[in-house]
């Protein structure tokens, strides 16, 4: 599995263009998360292929060919903080339920709904974790499940930022000329 | 001022410096074409949308420029999708207007309305689409950008109709491009430089290949110096051709399927390969796990995303080829490489003797003779224009280039029908300059009814018709590969002198060798359109040629003495 963190413009069809982009790459996206960052306009994905670090190297730098996309950068071997988030409904009676809570309580997972026949629990931390706790619900009857897939951050305070939007022109005039016939060499 | 999007856009295109566009009117696109009606920019009216996709095409490669074309919506713009792919696969720079419908109807299946941004997605650098007229300007103004910078590519601009017609302040300052700004990669650190410069100064049989990168960086002074310090044997891509002179001792030619053999034993001899601007196309590798085996790889490429796609390289210099060539130039030593010059040489000279161009007439009319006639009677100085097959090979072959942009062909996305329309834009690009159009009889009928276009632009192009009365280059690969089963190659043509003349155009047939060169003179005389219709040898096929998945140096070589068909044994 390969990680990798995009910052993206928040704007319709950015996802579409990501999602094309892996398909022409023959590349399957294990998951994908997109949410607002702490700059308007701009999205954080967090892109989990499962594919070699040479695929993913292709992936990376195919995300900053496409000029939605400000940044993309592998972080499968940096230190870094990844949490997956799941709400799993499983079947709990009268029974089974205080078992069910043993569970709950060695996972840090807790209860958010609770009806008669069911329990809908929460639990974020790092995928193994989920999966950990939901081998150990299966016997139990789990219903349903809703995962966010993963979300990662580096640690420490090396930031991994994309450049903010200069306030003035960017481009120089020299570039932007339709016809010219020059030869520049 | 207040002005309509549609009005806008004609503006914009003016200001960032289109004096030509090329398309095709329609319903979603009339209030662009009434504006244009106004504008100082010269219309070229095609006869189908692929046309105008590959003339803006053949006219950003001519000028080095960009290629504008417009089109409406629905069937216009998907007609324009093989002329998207063919530039986004060349990294030509164009971009392409398509009209839409109404914003208040997108999504309804309203009459001849379809999602281009959808479908070209894959096949453009960018796109957008437009529905409001206060964002014509900008997006006219980034689009050109983004189609010009970096690693060049085709960009499409969907304009609502509604965006077309509504009207606001029309402010040019205020809609400069507001690109989102990019992550600026660190450059290429000294570190790397270092080692590359390691291996190009202690290689002892090094090739250069050189591809269409250092033409669109306009590298092409400061390639020759270093080719020319450190005394590297040269080998180009199918798109590199005219970037170092084929005039020079250390230009081998064309690499790969149809290289000459010399090259291709040269590329998997040496020791070091030097990449600058080309991407390691399967036509030009062969086998990947036998290709150069024993040599370490450089490659200098502009785009992160082609390194190490297909081949694994030692050291990567990441940047535009001019930029990344000046900083090693002055590191370069010049060794002495007599002995690895002399090893090509001698590959060279067993092959020399046995070429096309040197065997006696035998009463057949050879395509690659003819080729080889228009090369000389032109002094290699004319632009050409080649379309799909094996003609593109043997002028590849036997048109030898000494200047960039002297050969315009499709070559990754291997476009038939690409070259009348390519050679109309090359020819409103460069109106001094004499343009020849090399076409199969298969890839002209694809195309053909473009011949309206020249006549009503009054243009002046040669237009060579290699007719072999197959698909070549596919009966080739029946030939060697499925038994000679000619399964839909043999192909019925029209009278192309009388088509020509139905068009008004003059044409001559040439069935005979003698008759090649005075054809060919009478033809550079007119001051018009002239098609030449060259009745060549039928089943004639390309050598050398590596078979597809086969090792570089595998090659099917040419016959000894030269192959006789069937139909005269």
């Amino acid at each position: 599995m390969q990680t990798i963190v995009a910052y993206v413009e928040h704007k319709p069809g950015v996802l579409n263009r990501i999602g094309s982009l892996a398909r022409r790459l023959a590349i399957n996206i294990d998951s994908l998360t997109v949410g607002p960052t702490e700059t308007a306009g701009i999205a954080r994905m967090t892109i989990v292929v499962n594919t070699n670090r040479e695929v993913a190297h292709r992936l990376e730098a195919s995300l900053e060919n496409l000029v939605d996309v400000l940044l993309a950068e592998i972080i499968t071997d940096r230190p870094a903080v990844e949490r997956d988030l799941a709400l799993i409904k499983v079947a709990a009676d009268q029974q089974s339920r205080p078992h069910l809570m043993e569970l709950i309580k060695v996972f840090r997972a807790r209860v958010v709904d609770v009806s008669p026949e069911s329990l809908i629990i929460e639990v974020s931390g790092e995928v193994d974790k989920i999966d950990g706790l939901l081998e150990v619900l299966r016997p139990f009857g789990v219903q349903e499940m809703a995962r966010t897939g993963r979300i990662a951050m580096t640690r420490g305070s090396q930031l991994l930022q994309p450049p903010s939007r200069p306030t003035e022109l960017q481009t120089p005039e020299a570039v932007e000329s339709g016809d010219g016939t020059h030869e520049k060499a | 001022m207040k002005l309509t999007g549609a009005e806008i856009l004609c503006e914009s295109l003016v200001r960032v410096g289109v004096r030509h566009i090329f398309g095709y009117p329609g319903g979603a696109i009339l209030p662009a074409y009434d504006a244009l009606g106004k504008a100082p920019i010269h219309h070229i009216l095609v006869r189908h949308e692929q046309g105008a996709t590959h003339m803006a095409d053949g006219y950003a490669r001519a000028s080095g420029g960009v290629g504008a074309a417009i089109v409406t919506s629905g069937p216009g713009a998907t007609n324009m999708v093989t002329g998207i792919a063919t530039a986004m696969l060349d990294s030509s720079p164009i971009v392409c207007i398509t009209g839409q419908v109404s914003s208040k109807v997108l999504g309804s299946d309203a009459f001849q309305e379809v999602d281009i941004t959808g479908i070209t997605m894959p096949i453009t650098k960018h796109n957008v689409i437009v529905s409001r007229a206060e964002d014509v300007a900008r997006a006219i103004r980034e689009a050109f950008v983004i189609a010009a910078s970096g690693r060049p590519g085709p960009v499409l601009v969907d304009i609502t109709k509604d965006a077309q017609q509504g009207v606001c302040e029309f402010d040019w300052e205020a809609s400069a491009p507001n690109l989102p700004p990019k992550r600026r990669r660190p450059g290429t650190d000294d570190e790397t430089f270092a080692r590359a410069l390691e291996l190009i100064n202690s290689a002892k049989r090094p090739v250069v290949l050189a591809g269409h990168g250092i033409l669109i960086s306009g590298a092409m002074r400061v390639f020759r110096e270093f080719v020319r310090t450190g005394d590297f044997p040269v080998a180009l891509t199918l798109l590199g051709l005219g970037v170092f002179p084929a005039s020079d001792p250390r230009n081998l030619g064309m690499m790969g399927m149809h290289g000459e053999a010399w090259v291709n034993h040269a590329i998997q001899d040496s020791d070091l390969l030097i990449a600058v601007g080309m991407r390691f196309d399967d036509r030009v590798t062969g086998d990947l796990r036998t290709y150069a085996s024993r040599a370490r790889k450089i490659h200098i490429e502009i785009d992160q995303a082609e390194i190490n796609k297909n081949v694994k390289v030692d050291v990567a210099l990441v940047g535009d080829a001019r930029m990344v060539l000046e900083r090693l130039l002055p590191h370069v030593e010049r060794p002495d490489r007599c002995e690895w010059h002399d090893y090509i040489d001698k590959l060279r000279g067993d092959v020399a003797v046995r070429d096309i161009q040197n065997l006696p007439d035998t009463g057949h009319l050879w395509a690659a003779h003819v080729i080889n006639d228009l090369w000389k009677e032109t002094n290699g100085e004319a632009l050409v224009v080649t379309d799909v097959g094996q003609h593109q090979m043997w002028e590849a072959q036997y048109y030898h280039h000494n200047q960039p942009r002297s050969l315009i062909t499709s070559g990754g996305l291997g476009t038939m029908g690409f070259a009348l329309p390519a050679a109309i834009g090359a020819k409103v690009a460069r109106p001094d300059s004499e343009v020849w159009v090399i076409v199969g009889d298969g890839g002209f009928q694809m195309t053909m009814c473009e011949l309206a276009t020249i006549v009503q632009e009054k243009l002046n192009i040669k237009i060579a018709v290699i007719n072999n009365g197959f698909l070549g280059m596919v009966r080739q690969w029946q030939e060697f590969f499925y038994d000679k089963r000619y399964v839909a190659t043999p192909l019925v043509a029209p009278d192309f002198c009388a088509l020509a003349n139905a068009f008004g155009i003059r044409s001559e047939r040439i069935t005979t060798r003698p008759e090649v060169i005075p054809a060919i003179r009478a033809a550079r005389e007119m001051p018009e359109t002239v098609l030449l219709d060259f009745r060549v040898e039928q089943e004639d096929s390309v050598y050398p040629m590596v078979a597809g998945g086969a090792s570089l140096h595998e090659m099917i070589r040419r016959p000894t003495p030269l192959i006789e068909t069937s139909r005269d044994s």
